[in-house]
């Protein structure tokens, strides 16, 4: 064998890898236009781009500014990040289920939320720290239970089926704040809680967006890095340490970076359920099978708009929040993923 | 040249290593010399991963100590040492939705910088190193799909690709058909370096036949110390065996390559039997089956 053909081989798999990013980012640039042109409020493209170039069109200048393109745009921001945390808890967690949702990351979010809202009165940006405040926490009750468990069976590091019980466990706390503190709340705090529990982009504002592009600065390259680091980790830690790496502080790492995306996504959003679940496995199947943080990303981003899409204009009257529209979607896909797994499709 | 060629590639001395509060090999001293092929033998739980453990730097000496080419192993870096020493360890795991191609170019990590980006040799490598375990045809295949023979010669591809003057291999032959283990263990004999010197390989094999084949040195270890070092001839006796294995068996020889070959006749009964006791049906003593695994 030639290396000539090993280069056409790696070239061809390359290119296949970036055409997909391609479309997907496309789609979601398209899916962002569409969500903010169309829809109950119809804004034209030419007026649009008047809009952005700073004139003032009464009313549409209005929506547009404050309410659409904010919206997309953090839409977009947050299914991006809860999209790469997702694929980075399933490079290192090598469970379809292992996802920042289910291990009770997004949970610790939430009760971080309505706790602040209950005991602080906080509100607006406020609540979006609390909720990151809450999150940290929870991941790091899943690091110190599933670390000290671990000491007793002559392993190191955090990795493995004792995070994911570990995790479970403290998303079930998580909702039991929630649930605890929402039924102590006035009525009138308890309406806003309960939309940011479900998880909504209606109050997107410039200054949560800025606050999550900021994270997705530094958070971006970083998941790509560590992704590309998690190769070697990924093949078990002997041959992991064969090769040179050094595995559980890549792993750890690597979650890190999944929970700080994980939590500053649901401080913005609320906790949307199911999105990091949902994305790795789509963006899997569209990438022949191998796990892409990029993609993963960007179908998140994807789920979201549409979702906010979905839910504010297809129910008429009712403008249901996206994340209830992403849970719709996601309880099923998390069955059949179950239902795969058993069958030992994973392996 | 003269250096290299004397150093032993690894020495050990007083080395012990454990887990926990148990200890698995202790007050081990070998010498692993460069250009030779050196099998570990002994039964299961003897400590022969364990030390390999110790050698590929997973396991820090409980005491004594471990020295690769006269440095001690504490103080290399763990990129260079991927560089001199790789390892195939037993139970590698497959990484999701990959290739053959994909998966053996992971064996280029060590010559990577830390960003990961692809370094010049890489192609070559790959491709050599495909070819040596006879994978070309399924270089674009899902790795999920290949039967465990298949998948069993891509790790040893990853292994080769790493392109270093030394491997360790935890038995390497399992899940492979005779053919295939006689293959890979003469490819492993006939290992050269670019400088035409050969590769330093160090083996776990549970096959002894194979071992007494391809061993220019054979180290037996029993419930984690050393129980006999030496060429096949002085190791593969009756009473080594005995001692490592509790094994009874007779040595004979191959008529054509003249090494010894193990006729294995039982495991070890608390009381000797005597002799011939095996082949009369009917008597009282229990049926050992012939050719017993000597694990």
């Amino acid at each position: 064998m030639k290396a000539a053909s090993v280069q056409t081989i790696r070239r061809r798999q390359s290119h296949r890898g970036r055409l997909l990013l391609a479309s997907l980012l496309i789609a979601v640039l398209v899916m962002m236009g569409v969500r903010v042109l169309l829809g109950q409020y119809t804004v034209t493209l030419p007026d649009f781009f008047r809009i952005l170039a700073g004139e003032r069109i009464p009313g549409a200048t209005f929506i547009v500014m404050q309410d659409k393109l904010p919206r997309a745009l953090l839409g977009a921001a947050a299914g991006l990040a809860f999209g790469m945390a997702g694929a980075l808890f399933r490079t290192v967690l090598r469970n379809p289920l292992a996802s920042p949702d289910v291990l009770g990351i997004n949970a610790g979010a939430a009760a971080g939320a309505v706790a602040s809202i209950y005991f602080l009165g906080t509100s607006g940006a406020g609540v979006a720290w609390a909720a990151l405040v809450g999150a940290l926490v929870a991941a790091g009750l899943i690091a110190a239970a599933s670390t000290s468990l671990h000491a007793g069976a002559g392993a190191s590091g955090i990795v493995g089926e004792r995070f994911l019980l570990a995790g479970i466990g403290v998303g079930a706390l998580g909702q039991a704040v929630v649930v605890g503190v929402m039924a102590r709340l006035s009525t009138q705090n308890a309406q806003g809680a309960a939309v940011w529990t479900a998880g909504s982009l209606n109050s997107s504002t410039w200054d949560r967006l800025v606050l999550v592009l900021a994270v997705l600065v530094v958070a971006v390259p970083l998941a790509v890095i560590l992704h590309r680091a998690m190769e070697p980790a990924s093949l078990g830690k002997e041959l992991a340490v064969g090769l040179g790496s050094r595995p559980g502080l890549i792993q750890t790492g690597t979650l890190g970076v999944g929970v700080l995306l994980a939590a500053v996504a649901t401080a913005s959003t609320g906790p949307l359920s199911f999105v990091a679940l949902l994305a790795t496995p789509i963006a899997a199947a569209l990438h022949g099978g191998r796990i892409s943080v990029p993609a993963s990303g960007a179908v998140g981003a994807l789920i979201v708009v549409s979702a906010d899409m979905v839910g504010a204009e297809m129910f008429g009257d009712a403008r249901l929040p996206a994340g209830v529209i992403t849970g719709a979607i996601g309880a099923p896909v998390m069955l059949w993923l179950l239902v795969k797994q058993r069958r030992g499709a994973q392996s | 040249m003269s250096d290299l060629q004397s150093t032993p590639v690894f020495r050990t001395e007083g080395l012990s290593l454990g887990y926990g509060p148990r200890t698995a090999v202790s007050d081990v001293d070998l010498v692993i010399n460069p250009g030779e092929t050196t099998v570990l033998i002994g039964a299961n739980g003897s400590g022969k991963s364990t030390l390999f453990k110790g050698l590929s730097r997973q396991l820090p000496p409980r005491s004594g100590r471990i020295q690769f080419r006269s440095q001690d192993l504490g103080q290399l870096r763990p990129k260079p040492y991927a560089r001199q020493v790789a390892l195939l360890p037993q139970s590698p795991v497959v990484p999701e939705g990959l290739t053959v191609a994909e998966l053996v170019a992971r064996g280029r990590h060590p010559h990577r910088r830390w960003w990961g980006a692809p370094s010049p040799g890489d192609d070559e490598a790959i491709a050599r190193a495909l070819s040596m375990v006879d994978l070309e045809q399924l270089a674009e295949r899902p790795v999920d799909e290949l039967s465990g023979g298949q998948r069993q010669r891509v790790w040893i591809a990853l292994v080769l690709a790493q392109d270093t003057p030394t491997v360790l291999l935890d038995e390497p032959t399992a899940a492979l058909d005779l053919a295939h283990q006689v293959e890979l263990l003469d490819l492993m004999r006939s290992l050269r370096r670019p400088d035409g010197s050969r590769t330093t390989v160090v083996a776990v094999l549970h096959e002894l036949n194979l071992a007494a084949r391809v061993a220019d040195r054979v180290i037996a270890l029993k419930e984690g110390g050393v129980q006999a070092v030496g060429t096949p001839d002085e190791v593969f006796t009756e009473q080594t065996l005995w001692e490592v294995f509790d094994l009874e068996a007779e040595i004979v020889r191959d008529p054509t390559e003249g090494h010894p070959v193990v006729l294995p006749r039982g495991r070890r009964r608390a009381a000797a039997e005597p002799e011939g006791a095996r082949t009369e049906p009917g008597e009282s003593t229990v049926e050992v089956p012939v050719g017993m695994e000597a694990s």
